[in-house]
């Protein structure tokens, strides 16, 4: 067992300060690499009857059922029709997997931990909420998403009053 | 955290193996409780079955289990080694069940994450007391078993000339049948062999035995014998004798308790219980297991249902398709089939109750078990245990007569409740059967009268439907249960349990011969009937059984009420419609009623009817549950991936009730 868990800790070694980054609109978005499990292309979508609108449903990741999540629609920007280079981010985050769609993906880059810093206050910003901490990389800015807070519970709440 | 959940999984497989090795156990002490503890092995059995739950409760640190199994583990130490010890049977047997009940609360306590923990003192305090009770008791002069005791041999030679030597041999041995057990001599054959005489001047007589005498006083009981010239007595090590055919064909013969036939063949079935080559996996890795076969039959049709392969001339293409697609359903149906595991456990744990009732109520019941093998799916057992049971308790407690009715009528005294189950296509049949009074037809007519619940004239009525009226809520509670000839409480139960895993129950019963109860389930849950309904560009699946009837209107068959509520008469009755694509909120150019279809659903005993553009298909679905994000879905039980990859939602119909 003391094996496994060295094991383990050797992985995380190597997926720490690794960062996955997207674009969204004017931003570059980064996600911890350790949550994400794998990238697929945009494929059939099967909408959910009263659920939030930013998440667009479920798909069938090899005979896995997932929930996608627009994050656009979740960033309250200006949605935009999917085409070849959309991308759905698969993560796995405290035993919930789930999909995220964004326009594409750049690149995978590793941030030293000093490049990190803490996100302004401003006040209940809606932008900020999903924000946990800003990362500087040659003079351009990447925004590290809070994978926790993108599903968190009291959107879940929103979920229940169904039909 | 890894810790923890290692934790977890130590935990889990503890209480999966306890539970198993508790029923194991009750049913080797049921079993051997009906042959009057004829078999030996039993105490091996349990032996070995204690030692086991004593080792892996200490090791979880349940101290508790683990000190409750040591003494009994005890007892059935000191029964080993003192093999042919009669002993309180029947007490015995009592202190095992308590056992065996302290253990499965205990258990039951754990899984529950109740860490309030039982206190086996009284219960140890008992089985030391048996215990003692044992070591005092004198030893049985006449063991009834034949057991290994102390192997001794013995070497007689007579004063030459003394004649008839054979005669006093054969006295010697008759002699030693008092003392000692498993005796064999050479010669073997004394009155009827004129030679034996002359082989044991010649050679000595030699006897080999068991007994439980030390060696001195069996050397002072055989010196008495007459004209003995010499005798050499000693005690021989264990492996010279070899427990043979005729030794425990003399055992047999000596056993003084009649052996009911059963009992013959339990041991056999005992030990290929035990000795069945099975590994205990994990659901959720069946489940993996089923998902990626399910996806692999999707990527096979992709393959070779490619459009890019159309209008080419491929026939060895095709025939290696065939090939594949011949294995990939082989695949499924054997992964499907992993998930079956026969009901013969469930089924035995019911030797308990029918035992318990039988004694509580003095009546004479016996179990009868057909079918045990038939296989059902794992989720579908777990589900089925507590609906049979209070469907035999009622069969024992109403059904069955007591012995002096019974024996008036010209029954059998003891009463019979059988237990079966079989095949019938995609369906399993649970029949539970007693040989009692049956139920009585004018009463329930009666009772449902009173209530109200005949809604046709009684003439159309027939015996069947009749006899559902039992099943109803409030039908059974009315104060007369106990006179009233039969079945009653929480039969509703009974029915909405059965029902909520997708099956169905009905009776059959007639007066003074007895009654039928047979309970209908899929065989698994995992598949399902399905139609498969289109609303706008979707496809939804409703279960099959759910579904009444479904058909065409025209629109004069439709009311609307100043509230907009749309109602529909169907033979007299008026039903409420919803509008899945209103409520699903999906949009589609089917709007007008006459043009989709209408599907009639029941609940309860309330009828809606549904709403959908059309129906497309009816196959049977694998159905998987929604991602856990999304918890409880109003309206959706649940998804499953069409042959073409595109997830369909299912429809839980019960919720449009509410």
């Amino acid at each position: 067992m003391s094996e496994a868990k060295s094991e383990v800790f050797e992985e995380e070694d190597t997926l720490q300060g690794k960062f996955l980054t997207f674009p969204l609109g004017a931003e570059d978005y980064g996600i911890e690499i350790k949550f994400v499990t794998e990238i697929v292309g945009i494929q059939a979508i099967t909408p959910i009857p009263s659920i939030p609108e930013y998440i667009k449903g479920i798909i069938n990741l090899r005979g896995k059922i997932i929930p996608v999540m627009d994050v656009r629609l979740r960033f309250k920007k200006e949605p935009r029709a999917y085409n070849d280079r959309t991308c759905i981010i698969v993560i796995d985050i405290k035993e919930v997997t789930i999909g995220l769609i964004v326009d594409s993906v750049s690149e995978v880059i590793s941030i030293p931990d000093e490049n990190i810093i803490e996100p302004p206050y401003v006040n209940k910003n809606v932008h900020n909420k999903f924000i946990e901490s800003i990362a500087k990389i040659n003079h351009a800015v990447k925004l590290i998403l809070d994978c926790d807070k993108l599903l968190n519970e009291e959107d879940l709440e929103e979920l229940e009053p169904l039909l | 955290m890894s810790i923890n959940s290692s934790d977890d999984k130590y935990r889990e497989m503890f209480i999966f193996e306890t539970m198993e090795l508790a029923g194991q156990l009750e049913q080797i002490i049921l079993n051997s409780e009906k042959s009057n503890g004829a078999d030996p092995q039993f105490i091996d059995e349990i032996f070995r079955i204690m030692h086991t739950i004593k080792g892996s409760s200490s090791m979880m640190f349940y101290k508790h289990i683990a000190l409750l199994t040591h003494s009994v583990e005890d007892v059935f130490f000191y029964l080993r080694e003192e093999k042919g010890k009669a002993f309180d049977y029947a007490r015995l047997t009592d202190l095992v069940l308590e056992v065996i009940d302290f253990i499965k609360v205990e258990i039951t306590k754990l899984q529950a994450g109740d860490d309030r923990i039982g206190d086996p003192s009284i219960l140890i305090q008992e089985i030391q007391l048996f215990l003692q009770q044992l070591q005092n008791d004198p030893p049985a002069g006449q063991g009834e078993m034949g057991a290994e005791l102390n192997p001794y041999e013995a070497v007689f030679t007579f004063v030459d000339g003394c004649e008839m030597e054979n005669i006093r041999a054969f006295g010697i041995i008759h002699k030693l049948k008092d003392k000692a057990e498993n005796i064999r001599h050479f010669p073997e054959e004394l009155i009827d062999d004129e030679n034996s005489s002359e082989i044991i001047r010649r050679e000595g007589f030699t006897i080999l035995f068991h007994s439980e005498e030390p060696l001195e006083s069996l050397y002072d009981f055989l010196q008495e014998t007459l004209f003995t010239k010499s005798l050499t007595l000693s005690r021989r090590e264990k492996a010279v004798i070899s427990l043979e055919e005729p030794l425990t064909d003399l055992a047999v013969k000596t056993s003084e308790t009649p052996e009911i036939p059963e009992t013959q063949l339990q041991p056999d079935s005992q030990k290929s219980m035990s000795k069945q080559s099975i590994i205990s996996v994990n659901v959720a890795k069946l489940d993996r297991l089923m998902d990626l076969v399910g996806e692999m039959v999707i990527a096979e049709a992709m393959v070779t249902q490619n459009p890019e392969l159309a209008n080419l001339e491929l026939d060895s293409f095709h025939k290696a398709a065939r090939q594949l697609k011949k294995i990939t359903n082989e695949l499924q149906d054997m992964v499907m089939s992993i998930r079956m595991v026969e009901i013969s456990t469930t089924f035995h744990k019911f030797n308990r109750i029918v035992r318990d009732m039988s004694r509580q109520l003095n009546k004479g019941v016996q179990l009868r078990i057909v079918g045990e093998e038939t296989e059902v799916d794992k989720n579908i057992i777990d589900r089925i245990s507590d609906p049979l049971m209070h469907l035999i308790r009622n069969a024992i407690d109403h059904g069955l007569e007591h012995a002096e009715q019974r024996k008036e009528q010209g029954k059998a005294e003891i009463g019979t409740i059988t237990l079966e189950a079989k095949n019938a296509g995609s369906e399993v049949w649970i029949t539970v059967r007693d040989d009692g009074k049956g139920l009585d037809k004018q009463k329930i007519l009666q009772r449902a009268r009173d209530n109200g619940l005949i809604i046709r004239p009684e003439s159309e009525l027939s015996d069947r439907e009749i006899y559902a009226f039992i099943f109803y809520a409030g039908f059974s509670t009315n104060e007369q249960v106990t006179e009233y000839s039969g079945r009653g409480v929480g039969m509703d139960v009974v029915l909405k349990n059965i029902e909520a895993l997708g099956g169905a129950v009905s009776v059959d019963s007639v007066q003074g011969k007895g009654t039928d109860i047979i309970i209908k389930i899929p065989l698994t849950l995992a598949i399902i009937d399905g139609l498969t309904i289109r609303i706008g560009d979707l496809k939804y699946t409703v279960p099959a059984t759910s579904i009444k009837q479904s058909f065409r209107i025209t629109p004069a068959d439709v009311i609307v009420d100043p509230d907009n509520n749309e109602m529909i008469v169907v033979r007299g009755q008026c039903h409420p419609i919803i509008r899945l694509h209103e409520r699903f909120k999906v949009p589609t150019k089917v709007t007008k009623l006459h043009e989709g279809i209408i599907m009639m659903v029941e609940n309860d005993g309330h009828i809606i009817c549904l709403f959908a553009d059309e129906l497309i298909d009816k196959q049977q679905v694998v159905v998987k549950t929604l991602p856990s994000y999304f918890k409880k879905m109003n309206g959706i039980a649940g998804c499953t991936i069409l042959g073409d990859g595109s997830i369909s939602l299912i429809l839980h119909t019960s919720d449009f009730f509410s």
